[in-house]
């Protein structure tokens, strides 16, 4: 049983491990090797050569677009813990007379996801003069009634002794949620940050209605563009896919225990 | 007490009601006007672009293109992520490696995964992987991304690819959660280890687990656009068919072809409407 356990386990493994490879052989072989009728296995030279022909290519702009999307992500990541950490430790904490009302409008979007509304939402956005811009590409993405409604799940959970003896010492909601909640909490920020990080990272459809300029692409746009005009390269469309993915495994491999953690948080109580 | 709760929750709602509820709004008011090019309410006519969407054919054809995606994206997706988040769970050496392996995909974008797809994988020409494969059995090239029904497989191995790994990370969390107790219980009782403590105990007790991936299975599924956007589309457009509901809107509302807010904003709120139906239902079904 054991054996059969495995042999399924690794014939999987190679099957998903195809597409990365892939994008290595493809992004390092020259194109008459990629077009050729006999498939290689691997390029029978490795043309390191293609890094700088795809970086020094000026219909590319590369660069930029993954400028902006580390902006757009690094922006969006920390603007989306700022904002829905303290609103979810608020409606979970603080008592006031219309909190309910409040939650009830929160969990109401709950059940509208983002990418349907991106027509009403361009609307607002283009009326805001945002098309092209920086803002457009970030702000809209922050108010994330999910998170604020994962924190505020996971702070009421949270030990109240804890806060009282920062009370005890003179702290109000705003000292205590600094100083002594958001200190104690660093794994379940981690773990939803992670996620942030993931999904605006590869968002596709927003930055493509918005980013309509080619100077504010971020890199799914502009990997997006080159494949349906196929207008370069198709060394270079790889090598530049393995560029854009390179942050991201780098997260998985240094971050996986946050990740994992931060899937199971978001998943389950989807 | 207020001040500070609106110290907290202030900047947040603030936004929400900018970004969601007067988006939400603003569309349903549109609904109902004629409105080209323009995001200002022009013409009133009422329910002419509900009527228009429902009737029309391309709305409800991608509503049907949608129903036939997840009819084979969302069972597969459950299955397989079962399948290997069992396999995974029940290993001790090398666990992590497989884990990893499998969820790895997650780091890709749709659109990298696109680009494999079209132009390595399923490449129509003779040098795509597929097609070098068919060659060896001597047999003919496939154009994969033009030709029904073969597009529906390029679509739905993608979405495999990239989603399984979530899935089975839920399901292994689920499993994790299964006292051991339990197990050891069947095994006195008598009960084999494979189908029957799967059939009676596994399954029960990962029901919470199941819902909460089948919800989400469907309403990403709901919300596919850009593994199709990418593989179909081209320079020259997108192809007539294979066109899911956002991919329709898309075009409708911010096409080459004219801006049409109205019946884009008409399409959106019935979207809105059957997902939040669905969810609902569901929410039904957990809390039963």
């Amino acid at each position: 049983m054991k054996v059969v356990r495995y042999l399924a386990l690794s014939v999987a493994a190679v099957l998903f491990l195809i597409p990365f490879y892939l994008v290595l052989r493809n992004g390092l072989a020259s194109e008459q090797e990629i077009t050729s009728p006999n498939w290689t296995f691997w390029p029978s030279e490795i043309r390191w050569e293609n890094f700088a022909e795809l970086f020094a290519n000026p219909a590319v702009p590369l660069v930029r677009s993954l400028i902006n999307s580390v902006l757009v992500a690094v922006l969006q990541t920390a603007g989306q813990l700022l904002l829905c950490g303290l609103a979810g430790y608020g409606l979970a904490r603080i008592p006031y007379r219309y909190a309910n009302v409040v939650l009830y409008l929160v969990i109401a979007t709950l059940m509208i996801p983002a990418a349907v509304t991106f027509v009403p939402t361009f609307v607002v956005v283009s009326t805001l003069g945002w098309i092209s811009d920086l803002r457009g590409l970030v702000i809209p993405g922050l108010f994330s009634g999910f998170t604020t409604f994962l924190f505020r799940q996971y702070f009421l959970n949270f030990p109240r002794e804890i806060e009282e003896a920062a009370r005890m010492d003179g702290l109000g909601h705003w000292g205590t949620y600094w100083r002594v909640v958001v200190p104690n909490s660093k794994g379940f920020f981690a773990a939803l940050g992670v996620i942030a990080f993931v999904t605006s990272w590869n968002q596709f459809l927003w930055p493509l209605v918005i980013a309509q300029d080619q100077d504010s692409w971020t890199v799914q746009v502009a990997l997006s563009t080159f494949l349906t005009a196929q207008s370069i390269e198709v060394e270079q469309l790889f090598l530049a896919a393995a560029v854009s993915i390179t942050p991201l495994v780098i997260v998985f491999v240094a971050l996986q225990r946050f990740l994992v953690r931060g899937v199971t948080e978001t998943g389950i109580k989807g | 007490m207020t001040r500070s709760f609106w110290l907290f929750v202030g900047p947040f709602f603030l936004g929400l009601l900018v970004f969601v509820y007067v988006p939400i709004g603003w569309s349903v008011l549109l609904s109902f006007f004629d409105a080209r090019n323009t995001v200002t309410p022009t013409t009133f006519v009422g329910f002419d672009n509900y009527a228009d969407m429902l009737t029309d054919g391309p709305f409800l054809q991608s509503l049907g293109t949608f129903s036939l995606f997840a009819l084979f994206v969302v069972p597969l997706t459950f299955v397989l992520a079962l399948a290997l988040a069992l396999l995974v769970n029940g290993i001790q050496f090398m666990q992590t490696f497989f884990r990893s392996v499998f969820f790895l995909p997650f780091a890709c974008s749709y659109v990298v995964a696109s680009l494999v797809w079209k132009l390595s994988i399923f490449n129509g020409v003779r040098f795509g992987l597929a097609n070098t494969l068919l060659g060896w059995f001597g047999e003919e090239p496939i154009p994969w991304t033009v030709t029904p029904p073969w597009y529906w497989l390029v679509l739905v191995t993608l979405r495999l690819w990239l989603q399984l790994g979530f899935y089975m990370i839920l399901f292994i969390a689920g499993l994790q959660r299964i006292p051991q107790h339990l197990y050891e219980a069947a095994w006195i009782d008598g009960a084999s280890r494979g189908w029957q403590t799967l059939r009676y105990i596994t399954m029960p007790q990962l029901r919470t687990t199941s819902v909460a991936v089948l919800l989400l299975l469907l309403v990403a599924a709901y919300q596919a656009f850009d593994e199709f956007y990418n593989v179909l589309g081209t320079d020259r457009g997108y192809p007539p068919f294979a066109r899911p509901p956002l991919i329709y809107l898309y075009y409708t509302a911010l096409g080459s072809g004219g801006q049409d807010f109205g019946h884009g904003s008409a399409g959106a709120v019935i979207l809105t409407l059957l997902i939040a139906g669905v969810t609902l239902l569901q929410g039904k079904v957990i809390t039963r």
